[in-house]
């Protein structure tokens, strides 16, 4: 039953987007994030949802996964809604006792709520068409500069991959040991919370114990292949970055060069 | 020809904690092992074989004595990561020695360390996929593969490196059969083939039959060093240390015992076969 999680959101693909390099769907998904919030105006948010669409036609990944990624902000996006409506002063449409809903707060309210909803989407997109060992290689790469401010670059990532490479493996070790505690009359499945929280405890036990073990054992292999650090190392893999990545990253800067230029010139048409 | 590596009075005790005395693991072992050679280190667990696989890639030093790798002190600080690309090392569980999360990544680990260009990267480490058979999997991640394959990609990460000589810590210890046969296949290859030296760390009698010298180690002392027939021809000193031989070997010693005529070398099931037969045939004219 573990073993169908997945790791991260990767949604496998052989689209446009899927083959950027990671390093510059990174930084095009930082500047989706400046276009949304530069975009003060509907007709601008307009642009962040139409790039947004663009974005998700291009790279195959089902619609559906969208309303996948939102799930969890639900309640964020409700409750920013309902504070706007009702707390932004101004002319005033709606009254009752003492809550009154303006025509500004309306707009900002359907405004923070588009733009939360861009948001969750448009990052969650880096997360489906990026594998998470692409990802962070791409974050190595880019956080690079900051190894002369002595940042350990070059250890989070290391971190980073050892961990997604021993997440099925302590997956599979954790169905082990929990059916082996079931075989000895260990109940997981019944009780209130703090029963079953205790009934974790002979599972997590021998999961840590093992997890030290392994990470010795892994450490001298590392050793034995002369591992030393970042310092000197070379990579198989060199990132490129292609004509795709080119027109994309245009593309990108001409949402933000419109979204800027309609909040010059057509402020007024609010 | 020198040795590739050579151990010389090798002593080495885990230091002791206040309060307890020092535990000597090895005492007085001195080996060399030539270039070319597949050799088995045989012992039970406890036996101080691992430990002794540890001093020669410089894993441990030595307390007492001295190891040379291809010529060079295992002491020697500056030199540790020649010595490491030298003698290449093997573990027990496959999942605990691979890094990355994709086979071809992992096999470029240790050429990404030492900070081999990226084409030559590439190509070596095709090379090293090719030669243990899994080339194809080079896009997988480990944990879609068996427990022989992973350990096969374990054996490329090392071979990548091109070290002359592999030293393998009980590498089908946690195989089911047919990894095992996979694993030793992939060994004899890169033996025969290739020149590598191979040094297996075992506890399996019918591995120890195939190679060509076999060395055991008890309690820290190395006991016996020679070919496997002239090794498992002492049957009554395995005994007493608790090793066991080949079946066929055993076979052939009972019925020795018993007062058949039968050579004392027997250590393969076909050269049992023979033999018994030889013998029932002998009888059958007796009569």
């Amino acid at each position: 039953m573990l073993k169908d999680i997945t790791i991260g959101q990767y949604f496998p693909g052989k689209s446009v987007l899927h083959r950027l390099d990671p390093r510059v769907k990174i930084l095009l998904t930082f500047l989706y994030i400046v276009i949304l919030f530069a975009a003060t105006n509907p007709i601008g948010l307009l642009v962040g949802i139409v790039f947004l669409f663009v974005a998700y036609g291009v790279s195959r990944v089902p619609p559906r996964m969208i309303l996948k990624s939102l799930k969890p902000v639900v309640p964020i996006i409700i409750f920013t809604t309902i504070l706007n409506m009702f707390f932004i002063e101004g002319e005033a449409l709606w009254h009752w006792g003492f809550l009154t809903i303006t025509r500004e707060g309306l707009v900002t309210a359907v405004i923070m709520s588009v733009r939360i909803i861009c948001l969750i989407a448009g990052t969650s997109l880096l997360t489906y068409t990026t594998s998470p060992i692409a990802l962070t290689d791409g974050l190595e790469r880019l956080m690079g500069p900051l190894k002369k401010l002595h940042f350990p670059v070059h250890e989070l990532a290391m971190m980073m991959t050892i961990a997604l490479r021993f997440i099925p493996t302590l997956i599979e070790e954790t169905d082990k040991i929990m059916s082996a505690q079931k075989a000895r009359g260990a109940d997981m499945e019944s009780g209130g919370l703090m029963q079953r929280a205790r009934a974790l405890v002979p599972v997590l036990i021998p999961l840590f114990v093992s997890a030290f073990r392994r990470a010795d054992e892994l450490a001298l292999a590392m050793e034995c292949r002369c591992y030393r650090g970042g310092e000197g190392r070379t990579r198989m893999k060199q990132l490129h970055m292609g004509g795709a990545d080119a027109v994309c990253a245009l593309f990108s800067l001409l949402c933000l060069a419109g979204v800027i230029a309609i909040n010059l010139y057509a402020p007024a048409l609010l | 020809m020198n040795p590739i590596i050579s151990a010389k009075n090798v002593t080495f005790a885990y230091p002791a904690y206040e309060g307890e005395t020092t535990q000597t693991v090895l005492d007085d072992v001195s080996v060399d092992i030539h270039p070319g050679e597949f050799v088995a280190v045989l012992g039970h667990n406890g036996s101080g074989k691992s430990t002794l696989a540890k001093h020669f890639n410089a894993i441990l030093l030595p307390s007492g004595g001295t190891v040379w790798v291809a010529g060079i002190d295992t002491r020697v600080e500056d030199r540790i990561y020649d010595i490491r690309q030298t003698v290449g090392m093997v573990f027990q569980n496959p999942d605990n020695q691979l890094v990355a999360t994709i086979v071809e990544e992992d096999v470029a680990f240790a050429l990404e360390n030492l900070g081999v260009p990226p084409a030559e990267i590439r190509t070596r480490v095709d090379d090293a996929l090719r030669s243990v058979g899994m080339y194809e999997y080079r896009e997988h991640s480990p944990h879609q593969l068996s427990g022989g394959q992973k350990q096969r990609v374990a054996i490329a990460g090392v071979i990548a490196m091109r070290p002359r000589c592999i030293v393998l810590d009980e590498p089908t210890a946690m195989l089911d059969p047919m990894g095992r046969v996979e694993v030793l296949s992939t060994i004899r290859d890169l033996n025969r083939e290739h020149g590598i030296t191979v040094v297996l760390i075992t506890h399996y009698m019918d591995e120890a039959a195939r190679c060509d010298r076999v060395v055991v180690v008890d309690s820290g002392k190395l006991l016996l060093d020679g070919t496997p027939r002239e090794v498992f021809s002492h049957v009554t000193v395995l005994k007493e240390v608790g090793l066991d031989v080949p079946q066929v070997t055993e076979l052939a010693y009972e019925l020795r015992k018993a007062g058949c005529r039968i050579p004392d070398d027997i250590i393969f099931e076909e050269e049992c076969v023979d033999a018994v037969a030889a013998l029932l045939e002998g009888s059958h004219v007796d009569h």
